[in-house]
């Protein structure tokens, strides 16, 4: 079926032909890809079963978990969840203009054009590595860590704002142009009524993603749990890694729950 | 009431290299209830954008819009100014262009955003004197019932006629409707037409609608301007719209170009009937 309805519609065995050999070049060139990152990643699953003697010693530390300093974790647990609710909701605010800055339908291509790249960079570099600068520009703590954060999310926010308001309808924006409506007004009432659940969406989204990547802050300094983390593996203390990965597994399961409940109330 | 309200002279439309409005001219006294008929793609809706600036004419050439007494467009550029002028002039869209997630209270209010201060109109807040104005328009289209629901609930002809409540909210002098009907069954349809009808003769409204089905512009309109690959074809009073020259209006082929030799014409380029 698959091969014969090309030939039908192009007409002619030649065109046939010269399908058929561009699928065969698309997969040679697929399967170069998959070959060549195998090489330079290193895979040799074989370590994996040669190893499994070590693994098992090493899982063995990790049982039982040592619960004595659980307090503790906790608490830096919460400050790597507050962490991640500034973080996420300054990008907010700040992914709104920007997001509707950089939408076709809004604005000029030059404005959306130098808007867009400007979020490009935000979103190009890694939550960690704006992380290492800010420590180095306000200091370690979790000061650090929210404005990592900040950035990064900006960037993505801001992409995902404006593909949803790329995407509205402009029947309701000019209903409300021709009642004489000023050009705010018109966003105000035409199109954020249209994305809204979905931004609601996404935000709740970036806020249980940067509730993870803020896990890992504390390794550069930037405040949370991770520094308890990086300072108890680096000590081989493998039974309080145990700890600390089950508060953050717990922690992260319960506010998944709970934005997927708020996401239920708001769409 | 022969005053003026609407004037357009030599308006010209090209999108990319097809000519969609073709050096149209009429004029339209306060009051009328004109139907605006022609097949579709004949420039109806193009027309009707123009009146309110959505759309601009061809730059290089003469035309001008007026619209009580105040220049909307003028060889293709918008005046200043034209977005305040467009409460006056409330549009009636085809696809009813309401915000679905807002209440159809809010939808109404909305027609009330170019008659308020600004910073009122930013931050959405309407004073109880605007929402009874908003309630007594919903009675008007027979909706007020309805006004705390969401928008997107509603069946079609609901959301024309809360699209007609918004325009009332505007209190505007002109009604413009871009075939309000065309997506509506036939009990939706007059329920819309009488509605329209009903604003033009208690309040003196003007009122151009754009329609396909001829027979709702007979049974609700005086005049009619029939428009064919972007000319008037016929302007005058709506019993003179025949059978005839509906049959020549809507037919295609060869009959492109008015027919002067068989409907003797006033003007050159249309059939003008003393009205």
């Amino acid at each position: 079926m698959n091969t014969q309805t090309p030939s039908m519609t192009t007409a002619g065995i030649d065109k046939h032909g010269k399908r058929h050999w561009r699928t065969l070049a698309g997969w040679a060139v697929a399967l170069g890809v998959l070959s060549w990152a195998w090489q330079g990643t290193g895979m040799r699953p074989g370590l994996l079963i040669e190893n499994a003697d070590n693994m098992l010693v090493l899982a063995g530390d990790f049982v039982p978990p040592n619960f004595g300093n659980i307090a503790h974790y906790i608490d830096q647990m919460l400050v790597t969840i507050q962490i991640a609710i500034w973080g996420t909701l300054l990008a907010v605010v700040f992914a709104i203009p920007c997001g509707l800055l950089s939408s076709e339908n809004l604005v000029p291509w030059w404005i959306y054009q130098p808007i867009r790249r400007l979020m490009d960079a935000c979103r190009a570099i890694n939550e960690l590595v704006f992380a290492m600068l800010f420590v180095v520009a306000v200091g370690l703590g979790p000061f650090a860590g929210t404005m990592a954060l900040f950035i990064h999310t900006t960037g993505v926010l801001a992409k995902l704002f404006s593909e949803a308001v790329e995407a509205t309808e402009a029947g309701p924006m000019e209903g409300i142009r021709v009642t004489g409506a000023g050009r705010i007004e018109e966003i105000v009432f035409g199109l954020i009524p249209q994305v809204l659940p979905l931004w609601i969406s996404v935000s709740l989204y970036r806020f249980e993603s940067n509730i993870r990547s803020a896990t890992v802050l504390g390794m550069v300094g930037a405040g949370g749990i991770g520094v308890s983390l990086w300072v108890t593996m680096r000590g081989f203390q493998y039974a309080e890694t145990a700890t600390i990965m089950l508060v953050i597994i717990v922690a992260v399961t319960l506010l998944d729950m709970a934005s997927q409940f708020v996401r239920k109330r708001f769409i | 009431m022969s005053l003026t309200t609407i004037a357009v002279e030599h308006l010209s439309k090209t999108f990319g290299h097809s000519p969609v409005l073709q050096d149209v001219g009429f004029e339209i006294r306060a009051g009328e209830r004109v139907a605006l008929v022609g097949p579709s793609g004949s420039g109806k809706s193009t027309l009707l954008r123009h009146l309110v600036g959505l759309t601009k004419a061809n730059r290089h050439s003469d035309s001008r819009v007026t619209v009580m007494d105040r220049c909307i467009q003028r060889r293709g550029r918008l005046a200043r100014g034209s977005r305040a002028q467009r409460c006056r002039t409330g549009y009636i869209f085809q696809q009813f262009n309401l915000v679905g997630r807002l209440s159809v209270m809010t939808n109404v209010l909305i027609g009330r955003l170019g008659c308020m201060p600004r910073w009122r109109a930013l931050i959405g807040r309407f004073t109880p004197e605007e929402h009874e104005m908003a309630l007594r328009s919903l009675k008007r289209v027979g909706l007020e019932e309805l006004a705390h629901q969401r928008a997107n609930t509603l069946s079609g002809g609901q959301m024309q006629r809360v699209a007609i409540a918004r325009v009332l909210m505007q209190d505007a002098d002109i009604i413009l409707a871009d075939e309000p009907i065309a997506s509506l069954d036939p009990r939706s349809a007059r329920e819309v037409m009488d509605t329209l009808q009903r604003i033009n003769e208690e309040d003196g409204r003007t009122i151009v609608v754009s329609l396909h089905q001829v027979d709702y512009a007979r049974d609700y309109c005086q005049r009619a301007i029939a428009l064919k690959h972007g000319q008037v074809y016929f302007d005058g009073p709506i019993d003179q719209l025949t059978d005839i020259r509906l049959a020549y209006l809507y037919a295609n082929a060869e009959l492109d170009k008015p027919h002067e030799s068989r409907f003797p014409a006033s003007a050159p380029t249309a059939l003008r009937v003393a009205g």
